[in-house]
């Protein structure tokens, strides 16, 4: 069972590698640089490339925005179809991977870094695909999503991959599942946030009239305010499950075990210290006089903070937490 | 951290008056720490000073780390100190961060709080004179039944979509409802904030009247624990708690057990003690890591295990002591380090004088399962083949100093400056359970056997459900505010074209008071709904 996991794990990695080229594919040939207009319309109006627009693309019906609409526009198109189609393979295998992973050991797979990262990605992964069955316009967005998915995973498998073994006694608690489920769900919510947050600092770039290299991938994403709303609203909807999972769960779990609710541990510390930036995201991002590239940026800031806490702090510091290190205990 | 809301500006500007300089300037300071950008400053500042915390050790957290710093870093470490560097999240600079965090946010919250009741007890502001001007709007359709009538049927609707809706008649024959919904929004909102106060009073006191000491527990009715400041291994008292604010208990370890992997790793730990509470009789309890032993006014928290030798010395007059002592672990196979010293030995009986050149210590590791590699740690945690490896000094101790030293290590000093001297060789020597060494000068050093310890925090937090309260009224608020949303709808019902035949005109208008996506869609379900169903 382990080692089906570990095939599995691999076979995950791969089909988010060929959803990551397809998704290029769409990307370079793909004829989405107005996305954000046939998101919000439900008649698409397409717009070719530089290239006149075939007539028979006129008769798109309203719901054609996932129709191929021309010779012109197919290749691009089917791409993007092709890339959502191995992207929700990957995540069928990913789940797979970690469905064995738990039966192998025969407990919740979230008990080292390694698992820990295999389920985070996991709900990135599912979050992404929600957003791309539901908004179809964002699809684009999706070779950076699978792109971050492909090299966290490439990782986690290669720096901290771990045997599967039983918990160490001190994560025998029922806390274990909700402490470390929520942080794995807020963290996957945060981390695929992070896309739409970047992407939306490139697109207004772009709409500024920025001509320099990242800016000119605004070209082919969604619309700024599309993008803006997506991010607020992911991290909106994280906030609350982290402040659960680290600042309610983590403590009654701490109290227990350690004796203490709060201790200043690296891990927590970090914790705390991505819950300031992303306490201070919604402040900026509800403050009319703030402006949004500014608050965007500070979302940014958070998820470089969510990453240090991820990896620096296991790799780097040792604490309390440490059972959570590359290579277990 | 200003209200997001726009406020209605007040009705007259106070005529220009010459102000105090030394008032002007305290006011201009508090809007200044009051204001968001204040706030998200001061947000940044906390988590950037937080960060040290994490890269050098810190003191409350693992004294033994800052100690080895200070051997590391024998430059840098005297000037951390002085900065705060080995206590950040007690250090002035911290402390006055979040000090003007929390007053910053105290100074906007009140206000809010203030307004936020009166608009709660006022009712929803009159329409304004052009609807159309609003960032949603609906066009005049035309109803049957009176202007008042119609406004009242669409008053009903509203409320019962738990709006806030209120009829008043215009000059004009006409009748408006005004409605607003997601007062929850700013509730919540509040309740968040003042959660954090609660969370930081908890924090607070929690410091002042806590405690918590650690010590390690040996396993036998001899090695029993009462508690009292002096039987702590180490201890922190809060600063409004006095050692006689101790709860008075005793504890004494009867049962350790610890099952293993075959891999070496942990399964389980389970210690169990007899417990006396207030010199009531003694109860028998277990406890395990993830579930302290919960007493009146003390929890007693699991952290670790290990193993004491029993070793007994018998020296050249033929006395014989028996200690002891416990070896902590250094590794998860716990191979395990630790001393013992005999300083009353070898006392001439004949002059009941202690010889200082005649006190005896070993030093060495106990392994509980001897690899068959012959490396010098142990392969597997249990005790499938203990033995010790000791090697033995004989000399001054250097105990008599008064210098409080490590009773898990022997005076490295007395060793370094010849005091104390290795008398067994450069080998340490094997010694397994029973076995009797023969030291150089003819005296004797027996391993009877070993007993379990179980290393305990104990500690008490008189506020902490304070705390947790705070954290749960706080994530509920946080809930609200985020997915609330404030926003008002006005109908306007005038008389119709029909004259006296009756007949309404019924135009509306709406105004998110935050970014709300859904508001347009929610607006013209209203409009429907009032159109419709209209007598």
């Amino acid at each position: 069972m382990a080692g089906l996991s570990n095939n599995l794990m691999a076979f995950t990695v791969l089909a988010y590698l060929v959803a990551m080229v397809c998704y290029a594919g769409e990307y370079a040939f793909g004829d989405r640089g107005r996305i954000g207009k046939a998101a919000s319309r439900p008649a698409r109006q397409l717009v070719g490339a530089g290239a006149p627009v075939p007539d028979d693309a006129a008769a798109v019906p309203d719901d054609a925005v996932e129709t191929p609409a021309g010779p012109r526009n197919g290749a691009g198109e089917w791409a993007g179809r092709i890339a959502v189609g191995f992207n929700v393979l990957g995540l069928l295998l990913h789940l797979g991977a970690l469905a064995t992973r738990g039966i192998a050991a025969d407990r919740m797979p979230w008990g080292n870094m390694y698992e820990y990262i295999l389920s985070a990605t996991f709900v990135g992964s599912a979050v992404w695909v929600g957003v791309v069955l539901r908004r179809p316009a964002v699809r684009h967005l999706g070779l950076f999503a699978t792109l971050g998915l492909v090299v966290l995973l490439g990782a986690d498998g290669m720096v901290a991959y771990t045997p599967v073994g039983p918990l160490v006694p001190a994560l025998h608690s029922y806390w274990f599942v909700i402490h470390v489920s929520t942080i794995i769900l807020a963290s996957g919510i945060f981390l695929v946030g992070a896309v739409p947050a970047s992407m939306f600092l490139v697109r207004s770039g772009y709409d500024q009239g920025k001509r320099r290299f990242p800016y000119t991938l605004g070209k082919h994403v969604p619309e700024a305010v599309t993008l803006e709303r997506l991010t607020f609203r992911m991290h909106a909807f994280a906030f609350p499950l982290f402040t659960f999972g680290a600042l309610i769960a983590g403590p009654l779990w701490a109290e227990a075990s350690w004796g203490r609710y709060w201790g200043w541990d690296p891990k927590e510390v970090w914790a705390f210290i991505s819950w300031i930036v992303y306490a201070a995201y919604l402040h900026a991002r509800s403050t009319p006089s703030v402006k949004r590239n500014v608050a965007t940026w500070i979302a940014l800031l958070g998820f470089a903070t969510m990453l240090m806490n991820l990896f620096g702090v296991n790799l780097f510091f040792s604490g309390l937490h440490s059972y959570a290190n590359a290579g277990g205990m | 951290m200003t209200a997001v809301e726009e406020r209605t500006p007040t009705a007259a500007a106070p005529p220009p008056r010459r102000a105090n300089r030394v008032w002007a300037l305290l006011r201009n300071s508090w809007r200044q720490l009051t204001s968001m950008r204040t706030a998200l400053v001061l947000l940044f500042l906390l988590a950037v000073a937080a960060i040290p915390g994490s890269v050098f050790p810190q003191r409350a957290v693992s004294p033994e780390q800052v100690a080895r710093y200070y051997v590391a870093h024998p430059q840098l470490a005297p000037w951390l100190e002085r900065l705060g560097g080995f206590a950040v999240y007690g250090s002035p600079w911290f402390a006055s961060i979040y000090l003007l965090l929390f007053t910053s946010l105290v100074g906007c919250v009140l206000p809010r709080l203030a307004d936020h009741v009166r608009a709660l007890r006022s009712v929803p502001p009159d329409a304004p004179k052009r609807l159309e001007r609003l960032p949603q709007h609906a066009p005049a359709s035309e109803l049957a039944g009176e202007p008042a009538a119609v406004a009242e049927a669409v008053a009903g609707k509203l409320r019962r979509r738990r709006f806030r809706a209120v009829v008043r008649e215009g000059g004009d024959g006409g009748w408006t409802v005004s409605a607003e919904k997601g007062y929850l929004k700013e509730t919540g909102n509040l309740l968040f904030h003042f959660a954090l106060l609660a969370v930081l009073v908890g924090v607070g006191f929690g410091h002042w009247y806590g405690w918590h000491g650690n010590r390690i527990l040996v396993g036998g009715a001899d090695q029993g624990f009462c508690d009292s400041l002096a039987q702590y291994d180490d201890s922190t008292l809060g600063p409004r708690v006095q050692a006689s604010d101790l709860p008075d208990f005793c504890l004494q370890l009867t049962d350790f057990t610890a099952t293993y992997q075959t891999t070496g790793q942990p399964k389980t730990f389970e210690a169990t003690v007899a417990v006396t509470e207030n010199g009531g009789a003694a109860t028998t309890r277990s406890f395990t890591v993830n579930d302290p032993l919960r007493l009146h006014h003390a929890n007693v928290h699991l952290l670790g295990h290990g193993y004491a030798p029993v070793l007994r010395y018998t020296d050249r007059y033929g006395v014989s002591q028996t200690k002891i002592v416990p070896f902590l672990p250094v590794d998860a196979m716990q191979t395990s380090e630790g001393a013992a010293q005999f300083p009353d030995v070898n006392i001439d009986p004949k002059t009941d004088r202690r010889d200082p050149q005649l006190q005896v210590g070993f030093e060495g590791r106990y392994l509980p399962t001897v690899p068959a590699d012959g490396s010098a740690s142990s392969a597997f945690p249990a005790e499938n083949a203990p033995a010790l490896f000791l090697t033995a000094y004989r000399g001054d101790l250097g105990l008599d100093v008064g210098t409080p030293g490590s009773v898990y290590a022997l005076d490295q000093g007395q060793i370094a400056t010849g005091a104390l001297k290795n008398v067994s060789g450069a080998r340490p020597h094997e010694l397994k359970v029973g076995e009797t060494w023969t030291l150089d000068d003819g005296t004797k050093l027996e391993f009877l056997g070993t007993r379990p310890f179980a290393t305990l925090a104990i500690r008490y937090d008189p506020t902490q459900s304070l705390v947790l309260l705070g954290a749960v009224l706080g994530l509920i608020g946080l809930m609200l505010s985020l997915a609330g949303h404030r926003r008002r709808v006005w109908f306007r019902a005038l008389p119709g074209p029909g004259g006296d035949r009756g007949g309404t005109l019924l135009s509306a208008g709406g105004l998110p008071r935050a970014d709300y996506p859904g508001f347009s869609d929610e607006f013209q379900a209203l409009v429907k709904a009032a159109e419709e169903g209209t007598p």
